[in-house]
């Protein structure tokens, strides 16, 4: 049984600030780390792994240094990695992403279940999962708190508002993953070393890899464009509200009366 | 498109293959030649030739024209016999975009049993127009069925923007939908309006946690799809005297188009909370543990329509469920409004809750750090002011102050 799981590297945004002045993030000393759901994928995929004859790939595309989140994987338990990497991949929205992550998924051949976090702390869009899943037309279930494999079948329970759907497809399909789906594994020391050697099997690819032309990636293949980015207004000015309980209380009403955010259905 | 090489005027200096990253040019011969399945067109050699031997055509991109589509839809999310409240928040908000571009509103509904009474309250909300599709598999909502029934509507009456709740269906079906029609898509919009000028649909919605907005636009592709945050968008005050036109679409929608079966559907168990799509939230730390404070927590909760949420400590006393727990090793939540009620605010829960547009913070500590990213602080007890709370915002809805 061949397993991809989709990796995502992303700045800790636990800890990123904005520079007050010129409105971007503030990069230094902001570590970087393997998107929180995607490694509840890959623990997914690594504890099928124990029970069936399995491979795990893991993929991920970034910058060089993203490299990184792959070794992570492969000490966790992967068998493969892979690492989308190149100048025109750069400024990719979904649809330029989902375009490269699917023509690189197609290249590694052949699987059964793709595995990727619901959604990225960096971006929050939910959308490569989905977009994947369209891009080589096999069926998906998003948002998985459970998942059990048998016969040629996935049947997972997908959370939703107010409830929880037990939803069954046949393999090959894609299913993006909760946090709730199970508890990741830590990587063992043994293979952390053995993930940085020369021998590593982590293949690194750019365009011409896998096949598209530059103006179908990155920036140039995006349909959406960023037209500007600003830090939201009265961004965390924190206004001390003082006097009796009830005072307090009207207070807190105005506020959201003042921005016109509503309270209550 | 290809890369031509004119082989009399090419000298061999080998310049262009180094220029390419791709190794899509060789030197064979003391000549130039191109590999056209390791090539992207990135366009690098044409400008590292020094004798002109090299020339090709770069694709550039053009807006299509557009003009054709026009109207403003929205997908409108049914819960039980009635609407998710998305529906009627999208609804208000499309009605402002189409006024401002001259140009319809339509709902579209898919089910298997729509009646007209859906219709009206749709109408009186501010659709123009109507459309449903009635199908058997259309009962209960599977990715693919829905993405064929939609991309169906598109194609046929194609539409300049369409609308998408994101809900934990909208999420589903948006980017499904987009990729198979070719669309740009944003996610989680908090603001939508048209630009006067190019009269596009500006899209803003937050990224890295809240810390920046986005402005996003759909330069090339119809129609600009977005999905839309609950509970953000205003819904239009029913008006019964609206008037509307009510379309059934018919649909070929054979059994294989979703290879997906829903088993079973549990609904309002108390593990299934989706903290992440609600838009205000309620959050208990310590000091609400005990009978007392979960029931004061609970009634502010429901006064002002929040889901309650808690740190680890409540979960571990056995107060909330872990589906309950926002932070690092529970939820991630961006809700419209954030009440921290006697948390002190850990980087851990912090984590979880940060990039909520509004932090409102209560805690007896003044040092608490909860503080440094509340944009309400108030030092006190809860206990003391939450009943009172309580109280104000129910005489506040009592007074039917829209704001």
């Amino acid at each position: 049984m061949k397993l991809v799981v989709l990796i995502k590297q992303i700045p800790n945004t636990s800890n990123v600030r904005i520079d007050p002045k010129t409105g971007n993030l503030v990069r230094e000393g902001v570590t970087s780390i393997m998107n929180p759901e995607d490694r509840h994928a890959l623990e997914a995929a690594l504890s099928i792994k124990d029970h069936f004859n399995a491979v795990v790939d893991v993929i991920s595309m970034g910058p060089p240094q993203a490299i990184e989140v792959i070794c992570e994987g492969l000490a966790m338990g992967a068998d493969k990695g892979i690492l989308l990497t190149d100048r025109a991949f750069a400024g990719a929205d979904t649809w330029a992403t989902s375009t490269a992550l699917g023509n690189a998924i197609r290249k590694n051949g052949p699987f059964d279940l793709i595995l990727a976090g619901r959604q990225a702390i960096d971006g929050d869009t939910a959308q490569i999962g989905p977009q994947i899943a369209e891009f080589l037309g096999i069926p998906q279930i998003t948002c998985v708190s459970a998942l059990e494999l048998s016969d040629g079948k996935v049947v997972a329970n997908r959370i939703i508002e107010n409830g929880c759907e037990r939803i069954e497809t046949p393999l090959p399909a894609l299913v993006t993953c909760l946090a709730s789906l199970n508890e990741p594994r830590y990587p063992t020391v043994g293979r952390i070393l053995d993930s940085v050697l020369e021998s590593t099997p982590i293949e690194i690819w750019n365009a011409a890899d896998i096949g598209v032309k530059a103006q179908e990636v990155g920036l140039a293949g995006s349909l959406t464009q960023v037209l500007k980015t600003f830090t939201p207004k009265g961004g965390r000015e924190t206004q001390y509200l003082e006097g009796t309980p009830s005072d307090i209380a009207s207070g807190i009403v105005q506020f959201f009366v003042d921005r016109q955010v509503r309270l209550g259905e | 498109m290809s890369i031509l090489i004119q082989q009399d005027r090419c000298n061999g200096c080998g310049l262009c293959a180094r220029s390419c990253p791709y190794q899509a040019l060789e030197m064979l011969d003391k000549k130039a030649t191109w590999l056209e399945d390791r090539c992207t067109l990135c366009g690098a050699c044409l400008e590292s030739c020094k004798v002109g031997a090299l020339s090709g055509e770069i694709p550039t991109r053009e807006a299509p024209d557009f003009r054709e589509y026009r109207g403003v839809w929205v997908f409108v999310e049914r819960q039980g016999s009635g609407f998710h409240r998305s529906a009627f928040e999208l609804l208000g908000c499309a009605r402002g975009l189409a006024d401002f571009l001259g140009e319809d509103v339509s709902s579209i509904m898919l089910g298997a049993d729509s009646d007209d009474k859906g219709f009206n309250e749709l109408i009186s909300r501010g659709a123009d127009q109507c459309i449903a599709v009635n199908h058997p598999a259309l009962g209960q909502y599977r990715t693919c069925s829905y993405t064929h029934a939609l991309t169906h509507l598109v194609l046929k009456h194609r539409p300049s923007i369409l609308l998408i709740p994101a809900t934990t269906i909208g999420r589903d079906l948006a980017p499904r939908l987009a990729r198979r029609l070719k669309l740009g898509l944003t996610a989680d919009c908090t603001r939508l309006a048209i630009d006067p000028q190019e009269r596009v649909l500006l899209q803003t919605r937050p990224a890295f946690g809240g810390n920046i907005m986005a402005t996003i636009v759909t330069r090339y592709s119809r129609p600009q799809t977005a999905t839309v945050r609950p509970g953000v968008m205003k819904p239009l005050d029913i008006d019964s005297t609206r008037k509307g036109v009510i379309v059934f679409e018919d649909v070929n929608l054979p059994d294989s188009v979703d290879v997906t079966k829903i088993l079973e559907c549990v609904m309002n168990i108390e593990s299934a909370t989706n903290l992440s799509e609600a838009g205000i939230i309620v959050a208990g730390g310590r000091p609400i543990c005990s009978e007392q404070g979960m029931s004061v927590l609970k009634e502010f909760a429901e006064a002002i329509g929040a889901e309650v949420a808690c740190t680890r400590v409540v979960v571990e006393e056995g107060f909330m469920s872990t589906d309950r727990q926002v932070g690092q090793t529970g939820q991630t939540v961006r809700p419209e409004i954030y009440f921290a009620c006697g948390i002190s605010g850990a980087v851990q829960h912090r984590a979880g809750m940060d990039g909520s547009r509004y932090i409102v913070a209560i805690n007896r500590d003044p040092d608490a750090p909860i503080f440094e990213i509340a944009d309400v602080a108030v030092v006190a007890d809860i206990y003391q002011i939450l009943p009172i709370l309580t109280r104000t915002i129910k005489d506040y809805k009592g007074l039917s102050i829209t704001c």
